[in-house]
């Protein structure tokens, strides 16, 4: 199972390492330092890396490497997952997982650590769970702990370990019960040249923050169930209800928990909210090259499309770029070559345009490689996939309940071709 | 580290003071004098922010040891918090001061008995984790009881500390009956104590291979599938894993666990649907395929294996190595996702890598469209190695779907055109492989290809331009020229490039004599005569002499009907997949290497077999069939660890050989050694109204002189009777010759296996060899050397493997022998280390022969001589042995040894006891005497051997014993 882990910031510092049966020399992550220096970009150090005696196993996240080191066969997916719930967790509890949150929780984040793993078997990594043994720390409790002498380590066993539903802690009282759902769509697609759609696909989940009291029983309807054919739950779901009727039945985790999380195909047919019309050209012999796009909105029923970004990594050879927003900023970095463009919302009647020419250095030739643009944007109260609420029901308590869904489509890897 | 903490402190002192950073604030001076000052302070909340900073320090690598004491102070406390942190502490120095270690005993002991089951876990949870021999002992009898604990909390974590008992000390957990415990745990009523039980029994089971821990039955595997549903995520992945080494009994326990496990494809976690996605492709294999289920089964497994694509780069990454293994294994189910493995451009290089070569495998006539569009997209990126993958692709693609195979050649004509010099090499090289693929199809665009000829600066795609020179220099008019031109750095290329050279020249001057006879002449001098490659010599005096000797006979060997390449190139081996297929989700999944290959420690891991189809309702004989399959898999035999020798095997050439390399010409039936056999060949080829015709033989005569010894010894002594016995005729006299045992396994031989044995025929030592090609693809360029060994056996010629050895195929080869080859002793004596090479790899295997096949046909002594030596020889040397069970009369018995060049000189009888005595030579003249003892009745034969070089005795014996008994 998992022997150790050792975080490991930007600059290559081993910050923070925690060993879970016997210690691992440090020098182990020489043999990912190796692996650091042969990637190009941060991103590309690979994940999976054999040593002779041990594998380390990496995720990057925050711009922080969690690099586990295990012996023996374990499923490398197992210890991945794991390294993500450790993330989550430092983000849950200290608002942000960066190297300065974690140096200043120290203490509380090798409790954690103690408390998600023993003997390298996952113990308690929900997160409901690990609040009640460690609380987390806030201003206020770091004060009345210091007057009053009191701790930030739950005293009792936590309920929910053994329960049937080990999701949800027992005496939840509110006074204003709530439950929002967010239905939030990430649409990925490549549109090639012509503005054809090459592979679009769309990544859903529905995120909820439950605020009820007591054992709540909710049932959650759809109006087109039929979409969500590839899902996945979280446990709290009753599966076999779903399977025979397509109706989410469940008695909900105690705050913020994603639900569920879907996938829509390439083999249905996935609408496409926005257009790219572009001209980016370099001709032989010059050292200048035209730059023109458009931007413009498609098959959104008429939402507006905003917070819209633009971005492409230009050729190499490109030294400067002389642009010309219809609106919105535009910046471009000499040394990376990253065009960016903060479109804002795009007004139906006034297209956004960005216009312009590009320098290339004297006598460079003509570039080969043919920039990809990068775009994001939001689409509020919409799903794209057309996934729709029905209805939404409380069973097992007395009260009336605020209820709350809101739709929202985003772009995930929305990369258009040129 | 002092330095970067200090560093931290001063920068931090001021401002954060509500944070954990304030415990790294200590002065310069006496830190750990102060720290013990406050752990040693009466008031609990200086003790606390003490063990606090202590902790801290702990946490970025400082050695706060010496506090041991202090801390351990702390220990006996009500505050749970400040427990925990001493406890932390106590995990991470216990090792370093045992002794201090033992005063924590007690507060362990006792808060084992706690009330509060949070703090009797928590105590056994601890005490697991300090390695220390002493206080594992204390260990036992509160982990007895937590075991059996009411709560089922501390039930779980005892379980899990089962395990870390047994790394520390193996026997002690075995002798205090924890894992019959541990084992009843599985029946647990509450299902986390059942994942954890399994989980730790999985850990156990792993460094004791054989033991049958994990004893899977169905009623066990029914209380797993219930736990299944009711545990944490975690325990869902140890109970899956587990359940993937359970083998059905029949196709209905298949269905049925099938169908309670595919809810878990659902799971939000990956690792959890991966592991399902496991169990399901391995039971699968037991379903008949007309069954609707299975239909049902394939198409439940696409969506979560698409889902995974859509996650983290990381979690993509062990996804596509997966699914890379399962589209090998059953196509069928993502046939209709190719879209998805589409690549985005700032997915992480490794994601792009694997995306490719699942297009690649997934490429059939319906997609190839778009799949190329795709890759012609990715030609024109900016990272170079995927960019040389993208043209690669294209080229598998136009070997794989036939009918896209003139748009892939228009499509690399295209990218040749953009003039990258990395895409126009790898283009190169792939077009190179569509002409073999496909001959006389589209040789149009050689003109094109030639026209890039300079800037070509890699090895290999420099010699797949050599090679389609030569092979197509009749339509190539200025063929001569273009070789030319490389021949002039000859000495700088690499030797993939020169034997490539050396083979096109010949080509071109088999097809165009008249022109180009100087330039075979100087590459055939260039190749033999100032080379020191033996691959490239020998190449270079093969062709030389079929040249000389019989051109017509060059022509057959050197511009022979190639095979066509196979179509699906980089398959994984059948039984490796299928191994591979049961390790889904693993570290062996990623690297697509069996276990054995890799895991730490040689412990024996256990070869994992799909079940196979058992029809409907037809149940197996036996239950265990799966284990019984692993079994049967002999282990594979390995070289002793004589490291530094195996450098000697290993004259053979290491380079991959070119493609186009003709099979190995026969050379056994040429007469060699003379200067004259370079005769008329020539003229008859070149016609006689060549001027320059026998200035010409006079040069090519001078050359082979140089090094004729190497060539003509091998060669020496009746190959062409050996082959007749070849078949394995055995000997009219009898000799015993030892069944054929398996040298090298095809697991280790990359699917080629070889059994074999050693034989004396007609005064030869023949090594007899069984080759089978159970890999996919045909096997060619066989070639065999031997290590140094005690008796100088060397190989007598090549291996005669003529003809390429097609899958499943396979062949009987005799290696004639002799014993000229350089000596080294081994141990055993008659331990021979031989390597095999192919076109795939260099293979190496050790065996034992025989002594008897060193006994020389003039081993019978004088019986004088024989007194006299007998006597000579110290007795010192004399060693005995017992031969029992053997039921043969002394006559028969003699016959019999003679049969192995054993020859009995004299034979008395005293008591009824027959004595016989007899002689024997070894090819290096060493004469072993022996006294052989029979007493009639009793099959107790005793032999004593006395030879002036005694170390041979136990051979000998070993000879004695299996001739006699055969």
């Amino acid at each position: 199972m998992i022997h150790s882990l050792f975080l490991i910031n930007a600059s290559g510092d081993i910050f923070l390492e925690k060993h879970w049966k016997s210690v691992v020399s440090r020098s182990v992550c020489d043999y990912f330092f190796e692996a650091q220096e042969r990637a190009t970009e941060p991103e590309n150090v690979p994940p999976v890396i054999p040593t002779p005696h041990h594998y380390l196993i990496s995720v990057l996240r925050h711009r922080i490497y969690f690099v586990a080191v295990i012996q023996s066969e374990v499923p490398p997916l197992f210890v991945i997952e794991f390294l993500h719930r450790v993330v989550d967790t430092f983000q849950d509890y200290f608002g942000v997982c960066t190297e300065a949150a974690i140096k200043d929780n120290v203490v509380v984040v090798y409790e954690l650590l103690e408390e998600m793993l023993d003997n390298g078997f996952p113990l308690a990594t929900e997160s409901n769970i690990l609040k009640e043994l460690i609380k987390p720390p806030t201003i206020l409790r770091t004060m009345v702990n210091t007057i009053t002498g009191s701790t930030n380590v739950g005293e009792q066993l936590p309920t929910g370990q053994l329960s049937v539903v080990p999701w949800r802690r027992t005496g939840v009282k509110y006074t204003n019960n709530e439950a929002y759902f967010d239905v939030v769509e990430e649409i990925d697609a490549i549109i090639d040249k012509s503005g054809s759609t090459i592979t679009a696909e769309i990544q859903g989940v529905i995120d909820a923050c439950v605020k009820l009291t007591g054992m709540p029983d909710l049932t959650l309807s759809f109006m087109n169930p039929r979409l969500l054919d590839d899902v996945s739950f979280h446990p709290c779901v009753r599966f076999k209800r779903w399977e025979a009727e397509r109706i989410l039945s469940f008695i909900p985790p105690d705050g913020n928990f994603r639900l569920l999380s879907y996938h829509v195909s390439s083999q249905n047919l996935v609408a496409i909210p926005v257009y790219v019309k572009h001209n980016i050209t370099f001709r032989e012999g010059s050292s200048q090259g035209r730059f023109d796009l458009t931007l413009g909105p498609k098959q959104t029923m008429g939402k507006a499309v905003e917070s819209v970004l633009v971005s492409s990594q230009l050729p190499r050879g490109v030294l400067n770029a002389n642009l010309n927003p219809s609106q919105g900023a535009y910046t471009f970095d000499p040394v990376t070559k990253l065009l960016t463009w903060d479109v804002g919302k795009i007004n139906p009647q006034k297209l956004p345009n960005l216009k312009g020419t590009m320098n290339l250095q004297a006598g460079a030739s003509k570039p080969d490689e043919n920039p990809t643009i990068n775009i994001q944007f939001k689409i509020q109260q919409m799903a794209i996939s057309g996934l729709k609420v029905n209805r939404l029901d409380m069973y097992g308590e007395k009260y009336k309940p605020f209820k709350g869904i809101k739709y929202m489509t985003k772009a995930g890897k929305f990369q258009v071709r040129t | 580290m002092q330095e970067w903490a200090n560093q931290l402190c001063e920068s931090r002192q001021f401002g954060s003071k509500m944070t954990d950073s304030k415990y790294f604030t200590t002065t310069k001076k006496g830190e750990i004098f102060e720290l013990k000052a406050e752990l040693n302070s009466d008031k609990k909340e200086k003790k606390k922010e003490a063990v606090k900073k202590v902790i801290a320090s702990m946490t970025v690598g400082k050695d706060v040891s010496a506090l041991f004491p202090d801390v351990v102070n702390c220990m006996q406390t009500d505050n749970l918090e400040l427990k925990k942190l001493v406890y932390l502490y106590l995990m991470n120095y216990a090792k370093s001061q045992p002794d201090m270690a033992i005063m924590a005993v007690n507060t362990f002991v006792k808060d084992c008995e706690d009330p509060n089951p949070l703090i009797r876990a928590l105590a056994v949870r601890t005490m697991g984790c300090i390695r220390v021999d002493k206080i594992t002992e204390y260990l036992c009898e509160p982990l007895r009881k937590c075991l059996k604990d009411e709560d089922p909390y501390v039930r779980k974590t005892a379980a899990v500390c089962v395990a870390k008992l047994h790394d520390i000390n193996a026997q002690l957990v075995e002798d205090q009956g924890f894992l019959d415990t541990l084992k009843d745990l599985i029946s647990d009523s509450n299902p986390m104590v059942v994942a954890n039980a399994v989980a730790a029994l999985s850990e156990i089971a792993e460094s004791h291979p054989n033991s049958n821990l994990m004893d899977l039955n169905p009623q066990t595997i029914n209380k797993l599938l219930t736990a299944l549903n009711e545990c944490t995520e975690w325990g869902q992945i140890f109970i899956l894993d587990c359940l993937a080494n359970y083998t059905p009994r029949d196709d209905r326990e298949s269905q049925s666990i099938c169908e309670r496990v595919t809810p878990r494809l659902s799971h939000a976690n990956s690792a959890v649907v991966l592991s399902a996605v496991k169990v399901l492709m391995k039971f699968m294999e037991m379903l008949p395929k007309d069954l609707d289920y299975y239909g049902t089964l394939l198409k439940k497994l696409a969506p979560p294996l698409v889902t995974l694509l859509s996650a983290e780069p990381e979690l993509q990454y062990v996804a596509l190595r997966n699914i890379n293994l399962i589209v090998q294994r059953r196509p069928e189910i993502l046939k209709h996702e190719m879209k998805v493995f589409f690549v985005k451009y700032n997915d992480p290089i490794y994601v792009k890598l694997e995306k490719l070569d699942i297009m690649i495998r997934l490429a059939s006539q319906a997609n190839i469209a778009q799949v190329l569009a795709e890759l012609k997209e990715y030609a024109t990126e900016v990272d170079v190695d995927f960019v040389r993958k993208a043209v690669r692709a294209i080229g598998r693609c136009a070997i794989k779907v036939e009918q896209s195979a003139e748009r892939c050649v228009s499509t690399l004509l295209d990218l040749i055109q953009t003039k990258v010099n990395y895409v126009v090499q790898e283009a190169i090289v792939v077009i190179k492989d569509i002409f073999r693929k496909y001959p006389n199809k589209y040789e149009s665009v050689i003109a094109t290809l030639c026209e890039n000829l300079d800037s070509l600066d890699e090895p290999e795609a420099r010699a797949a331009m050599i090679w389609i020179v030569g092979e197509y220099a009749e339509r190539i008019d200025n063929a001569d020229e273009l070789l030319e031109s490389f021949l002039e750095g000859f000495h700088d290329e690499s030797t993939q490039v020169q034997l490539q050279l050396l083979t096109a020249i010949v080509k071109l001057f088999l097809k165009k004599p008249t022109e180009t006879q100087e330039l075979v002449q100087q590459v055939l001098s260039l190749a033999t005569q100032d080379s020191d490659n033996p691959d490239l010599r020998d190449r270079g005096y093969i062709y030389w002499r079929l040249l000389s000797t019989d051109p017509v006979a060059a022509k057959e060997v050197v511009l022979a009907e190639k095979p066509l390449i196979s179509e699906e190139t980089d398959l994984i081996e059948p039984t490796l997949l299928e191994e591979l297929i049961c390790h889904i989700g693993t570290l062996a999944s990623v690297y697509h290497k069996p276990p054995s290959a890799f895991v730490e420690g040689s412990r024996g891991v256990q070869h994992k077999r799909l079940p196979g189809s058992t029809g409907l309702g037809e149940s197996l004989e036996s239950p265990d069939t799966g284990s019984a399959a692993g079994g049967s898999d002999a282990p594979p035999a390995v070289i002793p660890s004589q490291g530094d020798l195996l450098g000697d095997l290993l004259n053979l050439d290491l380079t991959p050989p070119a493609t186009t390399g003709p099979p190995p010409p026969p050379t056994s039936g040429m007469q060699l050694g003379a200067m004259d056999l370079l005769g008329g060949g020539l003229d008859s080829l070149l016609g006689g109204d060549l001027g320059g015709s026998s200035a010409m033989g006079a040069g090519f005569g001078a050359a082979p002189a140089a090094s004729p010894a190497s060539f003509s010894a091998p060669v020496s002594g009746g190959l062409d009777d050996l082959f007749d016995l070849g078949g394995g005729v055995g000997m009219p006299m009898g000799a015993y010759n030892p069944p054929k045992t398996v040298w090298l396994p095809a697991m280790k031989g990359k699917g080629l296996e070889i059994s074999g044995t050693f034989a004396r025929r007609a005064g030869i030592i023949q090594m007899e060899m069984t080759l089978i090609n159970k890999a996919m693809s045909v096997m060619t360029d066989f070639a065999i050397q031997f290590n140094r060994n005690s008796f100088g056996i060397a190989p007598a010629g090549p291996l005669q493997v003529l003809t390429p050895l097609s899958p499943n195929q396979t062949i009987e080869v005799a290696l004639p022998l002799n014993t000229v080859g350089p000596v080294m002793k081994m141990d055993p004596l008659n331990n021979l280390q031989v390597a095999v090479k192919n076109n795939i790899d260099v293979f190496y295997f050790s065996c034992q022969y025989p002594i008897s096949v060193l006994f020389v046909e003039d081993g019978k002594m004088e019986r004088q001589v024989f007194l006299a030596t007998w006597k000579d020889i110290p007795n010192d040397n004399e060693s005995q042995f017992q031969i029992k069970d053997c039921h043969l009369n002394s006559d028969a018995a003699s016959s019999k040894l003679q049969g192995s060049n054993i020859f009995t000189i004299a034979k008395r009888t005293v008591d009824g006891q027959d004595m016989l005595y007899q002689s024997m030579k070894l090819t290096n003249s060493i004469w072993v005497l022996a006294e052989l003892r029979v007493q009639a009745g009793n099959p107790t034969y005793t032999i004593s051997l006395k030879c002036r070089a005694p170390e041979v005795s136990q051979c000998v014996f070993q000879t004695y014993e299996a001739v006699l008994k055969n």
